[in-house]
């Protein structure tokens, strides 16, 4: 199994919901709680697992507005697990989510520095490298009900623009988003090959307007002759 | 196979159904608690508005019931201390209410209009308005006066239903969706679901706003428009699809007054009105008969266009003729337009153009039999798939009503209203147009109000004035200022009351409503005001109560602090008597239940209430022996009954639970809620969800469940003879009450009209346009949007300083750099902000995310918060009085002249650099004390409900695998 997410850039509105769904979720899950610095004070900051970056391409008035959440893309070469020198950080063999064993882990950045998605967060307090687990406490905890066996960041999205899936099943929703639309990794050339795909905004189909155009325009009240239509 | 996580214990966890209150959306929530504390919110999937999903603001609950801002206990002034000083004493809850309740038990013997009840964004006016007509005071209302009431009565006086809580886009359906002036909304999640179900179906979606933040991002297309001209951007496109013969003439015919005639005897009494038949039907002329006919009659044959004499010898024209004239005419054109609103000719025809192919080619047909009003069957129905939205940017100009009912006129024309794909009614809506109750007139000691304190005033004898002309509430609500305020003008009620204009007050209760901060215009004013003695030393606003969960900027300033509860923590009903949470096919209401125990001495305000209302003897509320009727809210909502079987909830009625809409009370309801995931659904039959303006079986559903007062058909109205029926006051030809002063004949000649015009909002005619070149605009995040939650801890680490947005190209162009300081002045006042600089915003334009800027100390932020040192509140700069000129129109509200709604977006302003050592935000406000009892903010936040379960690596995992990677 290949596990990853599926991000719809045609619908993400940027509204957060999945930031703080998983902030919700982690902060008493696996590696909870994700410390909070200066919560109520001057540039209040914390450990999230994943984050909404705002952009706009292109200049006014051909502008537009991107919205990309990014978290940890699981990537099938994971430098993050490589460069790991006490064996905290490693990749499941049978769905490719990439962990951080808690115990392990010393506090040491290598793992930050290696990724290139800014997708792993030391938490201060604990002194622990920390990031997305893919809700590995959800998808596989058999007392949630089938439907929630998500990661919440996917279960919460007002927009529908996250998808969890194998990626090594054809059939899966995920495999079939990507096909049918084009889905595209993030910095691919750097040669991570990471899992979780973004699907690029449709392009609207053009909507004929010739069909409603009268030959001659209506010059005034008078050109309307009544019709007999009964109420 | 590594080893699994251990999963947590969930045997120590339960799961409890509720609604959230993080803001105004009301969605349906599955609250997992773990020893009363809360370790997972998530959407309720079965839930009718957000099926499962959850906004930012609903995942960060938690933080909500977190906050070092939560009151502890009741409090008062310090006496000899000053108002807004900040000094409280903690009291009892008896104290409190007996303090209060003696207070007002003087004030209802006396004069109850001394009493002013105004109250922010709660969802109880059903509950609140009731306490306010038992008390006997029409000086009540709740907060949509500031907030979108031009969306409201735009609707109900044309359509009889409007956006959100009465519409909603036929999401399921739609092929082609224009937003109007929204960045984000009311229906914060359910925009989003429908907006991806349009764009997965393949729909295009356009996007009006002069900002391309929020659902502008996602648009197919954005119109930068600029701010206010929206209404003639909406005329123009009439215009063109008046002038290429795109209209739905049948449904026109059918449901509209378009084939009404129309009285034409300028400068005579009667122009403009509607002609009609000695027993007061309208009349139309009748192809086949070529007679004057009862235009209520059905299988006629009207004319839609035409001018004829009436029998009386006055000339009369179609409404359509009236319409088609003026907008036809080349003011409207696109390429005329377009200098306005700075939507290109062509951008403005097309887009007319497409929503007229897809409302007219691509016409939905379902098979569904239903029979009209009278009594026809019909085997079909068909859907124009068109569907609008619009709220805030349309709703906060001075110009909003009218713009409203152009967007709806569009609608209408395209005959897209309640039909699939369309813009579709939630019941108990869409109602007569307008409905049928009137604001109460009268206030007398010890006596509950006739009719409720808000209602819909068709004519000048249902105005609230005396008999010289002047206002009776205290907000000036349904006076000559603004006829037709249907929500009230809380944005004026301390600037009145202080000023004794009508008349001085004795107590002022707020609930839930920050107004001095950044529910006020004027803001540092405001603050004056709250604490402006008279020359006896006397507070001019004598006691202000204020009710509230957090430590708000308004707390700081009351006589009494009544603190209430959390969301988890209380009853409540979001009740079908009010705006309930119902979709288009579904009639829907929903309830609040405690989550968690409370852990502070803390009540309810609906507890409160009832509570008052009790020691208060209000007659709804006392029994017959003069014992009270309910021991409290839970035994109110219950028993209270409006009507035989009609109460605040309308499911699992009847002694057995088992009988809906209406029924007995049920003394199980509240059990029946719960155990139904606290809301209830009833589902309109097929043959029940469209054209319900003339539905029989659905309009005889409404009126046995309370909805509506009778079954007779709706009649949408294209034309109102409500709007001519106050310009003849303005113009002296009513036979009724009419203005004596200047201003007001002046504003009712200009700004009312039976058909939608546009007007430049008012402030701008009364500023040198030259010296404020900018709109000046604000909006809420998606995060914050209706939220309270800027002391979040989790939400204020998205955004804890909100700048001045503008755009580059715009920026560069006056030297001013990207995160530089700048100063921004208005007619008002200046603040010092600083700049962003984007590319998604109309060159013109300016704008902010309101409500972020908050008062050092207030909400449980530290003095250094990035809210209060670098945030700002855009309210200083705008004035909740017209601007000055030295006429008498400088004491009148900055407000539609219409319906009174808050004209926040008209403000303009001039930007100029400030000195580069000027780093920080202006005015800058002393810090707020914490009030007794309040936890202080921690330095660290370490939530969670459990201990954590840790993965485990195991070592044999390490030395055998070393790090995976599987090809290099």
């Amino acid at each position: 199994m290949r596990l990853g997410l599926v991000i719809d850039m045609d619908t993400c509105v940027g509204c957060h919901a999945c930031a703080v769904a998983c902030k919700q979720w982690n902060t008493s899950g696996t590696t909870g709680a994700l410390t909070d610095y200066r919560p109520y004070g001057e540039d209040p900051s914390g450990v999230w697992f994943n984050r909404v970056r705002h952009y706009e391409v292109g200049d006014y008035p051909n502008n537009k507005t991107v919205n990309i959440p990014m978290s940890c893309m699981h990537c099938q070469h994971a430098d993050c697990v490589n460069v790991c020198p006490t064996g905290a950080s490693y990749k499941r063999p049978e769905d490719g989510i990439v962990l951080v064993d808690q115990d392990k882990c010393m506090g040491c950045n290598y793992c930050a520095w290696a990724c290139p998605y800014g997708a792993r967060e030391l938490d201060r307090e604990d002194g622990v490298m920390k990031k997305c687990t893919l809700c590995v406490d959800r998808i596989y905890d058999e007392q949630l009900p089938p439907e929630e066996r998500q990661p919440a960041c996917v279960i919460t999205c007002p927009a529908h623009a996250r998808f969890f899936g194998d990626f090594d099943d054809d059939n899966s929703e995920v495999s079939r988003l990507v096909r049918e639309r084009g889905g595209v990794k993030q910095m691919p050339e750097l040669g991570y090959k990471p899992v979780n795909t973004y699907l690029p905004p449709r392009i609207t189909r053009p909507i004929p307007i010739d069909d409603v155009r009268a030959n001659r325009v209506v010059s005034s009240v008078k050109d309307w002759v009544n019709k007999m239509v009964a109420r | 196979m590594s080893a699994l996580p251990e999963f947590e214990n969930h045997s120590e966890q339960e799961i409890k159904y509720t609604t959230c209150y993080m803001c105004a959306c009301r969605c349906g929530i599955k609250v997992t608690v773990q020893n009363n504390k809360v370790r997972y919110i998530q959407g309720n999937r079965h839930h009718p508005i957000n099926k499962g999903v959850l906004c930012a603001k609903g995942n960060a609950g938690i933080m909500k019931q977190q906050s070092p801002a939560r009151l502890h206990q009741p409090m008062r002034r310090k006496p000899g201390t000053e108002r807004g000083a900040g000094e409280f004493e903690p009291i009892s809850w008896d104290e409190a209410l007996d303090m209060l309740s003696t207070r007002l038990q003087k004030i209802r013997e006396t004069d109850p209009r001394k009493l002013a009840f105004f109250t922010g964004r709660d969802q109880m006016q059903a509950l609140t308005g009731l306490w306010a007509t038992q008390f006997g005071t029409y000086n009540w209302a709740a907060h949509g006066g500031f907030c979108s009431v031009n969306m409201a009565t735009g609707g109900l006086y044309t359509t009889g239903f409007a956006f959100w809580e009465f519409g909603d886009p036929d999401w399921d359906r739609t092929k082609y969706h224009m937003l109007w002036g929204v960045a984000e909304d009311h229906a914060s999640n359910p925009i989003k679901i429908g907006l991806e179900k349009l764009k997965r179906r393949g729909g295009k979606f356009v996007a009006i706003n002069p900002v391309r933040t929020g659902y502008q991002a996602i648009a197919d297309e954005w119109v930068g428009i600029k701010p206010g001209t929206d209404g003639l951007f909406a005329l123009s496109m009439l215009h063109v699809l008046l002038k290429n013969d795109q209209f739905d003439w049948d449904f026109l015919v059918r449901y509209t007054n378009a084939t009404q005639l129309v009285v034409q005897t300028p400068g005579q009494k009667g122009d403009g009105l509607i002609l009609r038949d000695e027993a007061g039907n309208p009349l139309v002329w009748e192809l086949e008969q070529e007679a004057f006919v009862d235009g209520t009659q059905v299988d006629i044959k009207p004319a839609l266009f035409g001018e004829y004499t009436a029998p009386d010898g006055r000339p009369v024209k179609t409404v359509m003729t009236l319409l088609a004239e003026r907008y036809l005419s080349e003011e409207y054109a696109p390429e005329n337009t377009a200098k306005i609103t700075g939507v290109p000719a062509d951008q403005t025809e097309r887009l007319a153009l497409e929503m007229a192919h897809v409302a007219f080619k691509e016409t939905i047909e379902l098979d569904i039999e239903w029979t009209d009003s009278w009594g026809r069957k019909h085997d079909k129905v068909f859907g124009r798939p068109v569907s609008m939205h619009a709220m805030r940017g349309i709703s906060a100009h001075s110009n909003g009503f009218q713009t409203c009912r152009a967007i709806h006129l569009l609608q209408i024309m395209l005959g897209s209203v309640d039909c699939p794909g369309g813009h579709l009614a939630k019941p108990p809506y869409p109602k007569h147009v307008p409905p049928g109750i009137k604001p109460a007139k009268e206030c007398a000691p010890n006596t509950p109000l006739k009719s409720p304190p808000l209602g819909f005033p068709t004519a000048p004898e249902d105005l609230v004035i005396d008999d010289d002309g002047n206002p009776l509430r205290i907000d000036k609500a349904f006076s000559w200022d603004a006829p037709i305020s249907n929500h009230g003008l809380m944005h004026m009620v301390v600037t009145n009351a202080v000023n004794g204009d009508p008349y001085p007050i004795d107590t002022l209760i707020f609930f839930m409503a920050n107004m001095s901060w950044n529910s006020s215009m004027n803001t540092a004013e405001v603050m004056d005001m709250l604490r402006a003695k008279d020359d006896s030393g006397e507070y001019k606003i004598p006691f202000l109560v204020v009710a509230d969960a957090f430590h708000s900027e308004t707390v700081n300033f009351a006589d009494l602090v009544l603190p209430d509860t959390t969301y988890l923590e209380r009853y409540d009903t979001i009740s079908m008597l009010d705006r309930p949470i119902s979709e288009p096919a579904a009639a829907a209401d929903s309830i609040r239940h405690p989550i968690l125990e409370v852990d502070r001495d803390v009540r309810p305000w609906q507890e409160v209430m009832v509570e008052l209302a009790g020691r208060l003897k209000f007659p709804a509320f006392t029994n017959d022996d003069g014992s009270r009727k309910f021991a409290d809210y839970k035994d109110f909502i219950v028993n209270f009954e409006k009507e035989p079987g009609i109460g605040f909830l309308s499911g699992y009625r009847g002694k057995d639970g088992q009988t809906h809409l209406r029924g007995e009370p049920n003394p199980k309801q509240w059990e029946a809620y719960i155990e139904n995931q606290g809301f209830f659904v009833h589902h309109l039959a097929p043959n029940q969800q469209f054209y319900r303006y003339a539905n029989k079986e659905y309009l005889e559903l409404a009126k046995h469940a309370g909805w509506v007062g009778k079954t007779d058909p709706i009649t949408i109205e294209l034309y109102s003879e409500t709007q001519q029926r106050f310009k003849l006051a303005g113009q002296g030809l009513y036979d009724g009450p009419q203005p004596t002063k200047q201003e007001h004949k002046d504003r009712l000649t200009q700004f009312f009209d039976p058909l939608p015009i546009w007007h430049k909002p008012l402030e701008q005619t009364r500023i040198d346009e030259d010296e404020y070149p900018f709109y000046a605009v604000n909006q809420r995040p998606m995060f914050m949007y209706h939220s309270w939650d800027s002391q979040n801890a989790w939400l204020r680490q998205i955004c804890a300083q909100n700048y001045l947005y503008m755009n580059r190209g715009k920026a560069e162009s006056m030297g001013i750099e990207d995160l530089s300081w700048v100063w921004m002045e208005s007619h008002n006042g200046r603040v010092r902000v600083q700049v962003k600089l984007i590319e998604g915003c109309e060159p013109s334009t300016v704008w902010t995310w309101n409500a972020i800027g908050k008062q050092k100390g207030a909400w449980g932020l530290k003095p250094d918060a990035n809210e209060s040192n670098k945030g700002f509140l855009m309210n200083h700069l705008i004035s909740e009085l017209l601007p000055k000129k030295g006429d008498p129109v400088d004491q009148i509200t900055n407000s539609d002249p219409v319906t009174g709604q808050a004209a926040w977006y008209d403000l303009k302003v001039k930007i100029t650099p400030a000195d580069p050592e000027e780093t920080s935000t202006w005015p800058d406000f002393e810090t707020v004390k914490p009030a007794p009892g309040m936890t202080e903010a921690p330095d660290q936040l370490r939530y969670a409900a459990h201990k954590p379960v840790h993965l485990n690596r195991s070592i044999r995992d390490v030395l055998t695998r070393g790090s995976l990677d599987e090809d290099r």
